[in-house]
């Protein structure tokens, strides 16, 4: 085992309770002579007892104390856990008291990182963790919970042994070159094989793809020229919805300026130089501003004036989203039409008269396909870098269906596969890359 | 007094001993019969796929087999051709006549090397190093050195049917005390089989209902070094049949008596070299199998069956070879067997092939696990080498998985172990793309010169085909395509696309339909054609080559995470048990070794690697 460590466990802010987990090789006897109570060091595992929390006679807290003993934890160590009663300040004071008698704080993601290093998670599942942590809305959790029980795992590794047959077969015609058993993998006949394993990463991806919208959400940016109406159309959005609007830092370098959730997904809208401030000077940097934001966005809305001919500046927007995914917003429609626009997928509405808005959402639900979420069946890839890494596979399978028309002889088809095959490895755990620990656990949250 | 002796005249017997004589090492080699030098008591071919590389790379290195290769064959060939050239070799069909004879007069002609008729029982050991070795008779020879190369000849039994044999090949007298010793002095031994099939006499076959195979209309050699010594229209053929239902129903009905099925057997045997009843067993659903018909020698009259390996009573393969086609009369000259014999366990050997347990005590070839007159000989070469390093200080010769199949090899048996005879195959290279049959002597012939293996002569000619490889290379990067006329005609008379605009011919061959034949229609390149082949290859494959090498650098920079001698694997808390037991067997070099060790898992690695960064700050 470990170095013992504690953090909290449970989120911040006022509860009722807040949990403590203290794991590692020292957790009881450390804990032990703080506690007033049953001598825990007696106690059998996995059993709640109630006493208090004492240093130098003093009575910190009234807790009750959940004693785990390894290896049937969740990092496999012996595992204390302190339910505190106080509020933050008194929480704080107990591991306070906790790190005063040699426990150290533990580092983010630490926990996880040691059921995963001591073999309780695979690597998958050890991502999802994170974030079941960190799941909002309730499709989220489920995703989560899937891909933590290895579902995820276990549809890579049904593709992965899809290629490891072709693999195989392809070495045993190199390796036994007069033995006429095997099938003879030609370039006539890999291409059907090559095929059906791309059509197996497609479906992962797209799979991928619902993941990712339920776990991330779908980044939408509101663009537009100064005083066309862009704040008060994310204001009628989120107001109308009674969304949380909340100034939360995402993994990016976006500050998401509110949030809705349509069908189950979160649409966080992306702050565009504070066009939610009615500030004119504010509101003039907007369209720098907006070309830069447009990269980082899901989804743009772009919102222009009836009431107004095309500018420079709209034609601008217009030919730099032209190929994102994207929403026309025609505001002011109690104006006088003036715009002289033919575009497809436009909404005509107007912000102040909340005309327009149920359209708009509609318009989202269609472009993004949110009616088709099949949420009973979340077995779905979602992080970044299991997406990351399946779409590699994919190029390097198309790289070898590329070649095989080149008729480039099949010793270098099989790098190609092979790879994929190594790339997939790596999503579940099975090809090890010691780089992608550290990165991978330096984004867990404390206490998790 | 020997600097060293080499224990077994078999291919590794031989590279060792030559290659340590040649580095001026006096060197012994003892052997029970000196008739049985280089003796090949299975099949008559040297190479194949992936072990016609390794020929090639022991010919780079400075061995012998490459060259005594391509004075003693009468059919060559080049297998793979058509599958790219990653995993193209050679294999040639080699007399059994004079591939011993040509090798022991290259071991007569070396200096400083003595051969010496004699069964080894023990070993002379104090303070668990070896001072040489006792004969049956009791003499015992002192040496600095000894390099164990015994192949199958360590407690031999020979099987047919429920007869049950001590012995070795051609029922020559086995070693009935060494491997008990090699135990007592506290090494691992295990039990291993391996089979061979009948042979025939060639007048009682009947050819006309068989398929020939020929050998190869384009001239080859293994050595780097020779010229082809053969003519193309004189190769011997050698024949293809098949199994059938009949030859199949025989088998079934005496499967019992067979010493592998009727558990006469204890030793482990190869799974990709199963006897034809596992074939039948295995494979119940196949109508037939495929079996080759070869020449032993142009000396003698007796034919190889390649494929029909089995240990079934004599009577029973009788009607075995009698149902098949063209064999109806044949004749078995000698019957099929199983042979078992005792190995050491690998993982107690040192990447250099030296013992972990007996210092300056080295292994080779079967007796370490392996089959193969090539891998054998691969070892007794690395073997020889290191034994003479060992001597004068100097560190061991130890390739990697990037820069030979020997490398991969001797890090497969000394990382993985193996628990049945283990052949090369290509696809045990992770980078075989580098690892080619072309390429052996630019990837090892300078590391031979610094070993001492390669003389400053055979060194000057690789550093002329380098440079000349890199000249061609320019020409071609120097000279754009002339869209003359006289130009457009050959492309259509190679029914070729004609290129809309110049190119260079470095990036005309890049296309995978332009050979370096057809380049040389379009400008004179005057060279020989191995060289020529090297270009294509490089220029062609240029991307994947590339790729290559990234992963290289990948594996390289896990290999560079030395794992400390003195390691205490007990330290490291939370490695699983089954890790911490291999770690602890195998004690691996590098971060890098112990991630190939199985039963060492990603969670081990991670756990070893934060282990070695806070303790050592590796």
């Amino acid at each position: 085992m470990f170095d013992t460590i504690c953090a909290i466990s449970t989120s911040r802010g006022i509860g009722a309770i807040s949990i403590i987990r203290v794991s590692g090789k020292e957790a009881l006897t450390k804990v032990a002579p703080l506690f007033d109570g049953k001598n825990l060091l007696e106690v059998p595992t996995h059993t709640i007892h109630y006493g208090h929390i004492v240093k130098d006679k003093e009575i910190i807290d009234e807790v009750l104390m959940s004693v785990m003993r390894a290896p049937k934890t969740y990092t496999k160590e012996d595992i204390v856990e302190i339910n505190t009663h106080g509020g933050v300040a008194t929480t704080k004071k107990v591991l306070e008291v906790l790190i005063e008698n040699g426990i150290r704080l533990a580092e983010p993601g630490e926990f996880t990182k040691r059921a995963f290093l001591n073999g309780r998670l695979d690597l998958t599942e050890a991502e999802a963790v994170e974030n079941l942590i960190n799941s909002g809305t309730d499709l989220e959790r489920k995703l989560a919970l899937n891909q933590m029980s290895g579902k995820v795992s276990n549809k890579i590794k049904k593709v992965r042994d899809i290629i490891v047959e072709l693999m195989a077969n392809i070495e045993v015609n190199i390796d036994f070159p007069e033995y006429e058993d095997a099938l003879v993998i030609t370039l006539e006949n890999l291409p059907p094989k090559l095929e059906a394993i791309k059509k197996e990463l497609e479906n992962l991806l797209d799979e991928a793809r619902i993941g990712k919208l339920i776990e991330q959400g779908i980044k939408v940016a509101i663009v537009g020229r100064p005083n066309v109406g862009k704040s008060s159309l994310l204001n009628a959005l989120i107001n109308e919805n009674k969304a949380i609007v909340t100034n939360i830092a995402g993994t990016t370098r976006d500050i998401v300026e509110g949030e809705l959730e349509l069908k189950g997904i979160r649409l966080k809208f992306i702050d565009t130089a504070g066009i939610r401030k009615t500030d004119d000077l504010v509101e003039k940097i907007g369209v720098d501003k907006s070309l830069e934001i447009i990269d980082s966005a899901d989804l743009v809305i772009h919102v222009l004036n009836n009431n107004e001919e095309l500018t420079e500046e709209d034609k601008e927007i217009m030919a730099k989203i032209k190929d994102k995914t994207h929403i026309t917003f025609i505001n002011k429609d109690d104006l006088p039409t003036k715009i002289n626009i033919e575009l497809k997928d436009i909404v005509i509405g107007n912000t102040k008269k909340d005309s327009g808005l149920d359209t708009l959402k509609n318009k989202i639900i269609e472009l993004f396909e949110l009616d088709n979420i099949n949420t009973s069946n979340l077995e779905v890839a979602s992080s970044v870098r299991v997406i990351g890494l399946i779409k590699e596979a994919l190029s390097s399978i198309n790289n070898a269906l590329t070649n095989v028309s080149k008729e480039i002889p099949v010793d270098m088809l099989a790098i190609d596969i092979k790879k994929a095959w190594d790339l997939l490895g790596e999503v579940t755990g099975e090809t090890y890359q010691d780089e992608l620990l550290d990165t991978l656990f330096s984004k867990f949250c404390l206490g998790k | 007094m020997y600097d060293l002796i080499v224990v077994g005249g078999g291919h590794a017997g031989c590279e060792a001993s030559h290659i340590a004589a040649v580095l001026g090492l006096k060197t012994a080699l003892v052997t029970a019969n000196i008739k049985n030098i280089a003796d090949m008591p299975c099949n008559p071919a040297i190479g194949g796929t992936a072990k016609g590389i390794i020929v090639r790379e022991i010919d780079a290195l400075g061995g012998l087999m490459g060259i005594i290769a391509d004075k003693s064959h009468f059919q060559i060939k080049m297998l793979n051709n058509g599958k790219g050239p990653a995993v193209r070799s050679l294999r040639a069909q080699a007399d059994k006549i004079t591939y011993p004879q040509n090798m022991l007069k290259a071991l007569d002609e070396t200096e400083n090397l003595t051969i010496i008729e004699g069964m080894v029982e023990d070993l002379i050991i104090e303070n668990n190093t070896v001072k040489g070795i006792i004969l049956a008779n009791g003499e015992r020879i002192s040496a600095q050195t000894v390099v164990l190369t015994t192949g199958t000849y360590l407690k031999g039994n020979i099987l047919i049917g429920s007869e049950n044999n001590p012995g070795g090949p051609h029922g020559e007298k086995r070693s009935n005390h060494l491997s008990d010793n090699l135990k007592k002095y506290g090494l691992t031994i295990q039990r291993l089989k391996t089979g061979t099939p009948p042979r025939i006499k060639k007048e009682s076959i009947d050819f006309t209902k068989m398929h020939p195979e020929n050998g190869d209309d384009k001239y080859y050699t293994f050595s780097f070094d020779t010229k082809p010594l053969y003519k193309i229209n004189d190769q011997q053929k050698c024949y293809l049949i098949y199994t059938n239902e009949n030859t199949h129903n025989i088998i079934k009905e005496n499967l019992d008596k067979s010493a592998m099925y009727g558990g006469y057997v204890t030793g482990i045997g190869p799974r990709y070299c199963p006897s034809i009843e596992d074939k039948i067993v295995r494979f119940a659903d196949k109508p037939r199998h495929q079996l080759f018909l070869e020449p032993e020698s142009l000396y003698y009259d007796e034919w190889y069956l390649q494929g029909f390996s089995t240990s079934m009573p004599r009577d029973v393969q009788e009607k075995m070879v009698h149902s098949l086609p063209g064999l109806e009369n044949a004749i078995i000259t000698k019957y099929a067997y199983a042979i078992e014999y005792d190995a050491i366990d690998p993982l107690q050997m040192k990447p250099s092939l030296e013992n972990k347990i007996i210092e300056n005590l080295f292994t080779a070839g079967q007796i370490n696990g392996t089959s193969g007159y090539e891998e054998a000989a691969a070892q007794g070469l690395i073997a020889g080498i290191n034994a003479h390093h060992k001597i004068k200080g100097v560190e061991p010769l130890i390739l990697k998985r990037n820069e030979a199949y020997i490398g991969v090899l001797i890090d497969d048996l000394v990382t993985k172990g193996t628990k049945e005879p283990y052949r090369m195959l290509t696809s045990r290279a992770e980078f075989r793309l580098l690892l080619r049959h072309d390429n052996a002597d630019l990837r090892l012939r300078e590391l031979g010169y610094k070993h001492g293996t390669i003389d400053k002569v055979r060194y000057e000619k690789l550093t002329t085909k380098i440079s000349t490889i890199n000249n061609i290379k320019n020409i071609l990067r120097n000279t754009n395509l002339s869209l003359s006329k006289e130009t457009k005609e050959k492309f259509t008379q190679a029914n070729l696309e004609i290129p809309t605009s110049s190119v260079s011919l470095y990036l005309l061959l890049k296309r995978p339909e332009i050979s370096i034949d057809f380049i040389k229609e379009l400008i004179p390149l005057d060279y020989d054609n191995d060289i020529l082949e090297e270009v294509e290859i490089e220029i062609k494959y240029e991307g994947y080559i590339a790729k290559a090498y990234k992963e290289v650098e990948k594996m390289l920079k896990l290999e560079e995470k030395i794992i400390p001698e003195d390691i205490d694997y007990n330290d490291i808390l939370n490695l699983a048990s089954e890790a911490r037991q291999k770690l602890e067997k195998i004690r691996p070099k590098s971060l890098g070794q112990a991630a190939r060790i199985s039963g060492v898992n990603p969670s081990d690695l991670s756990i070893l690697s934060v282990y070695l960064k806070k303790k050592y700050n590796k």
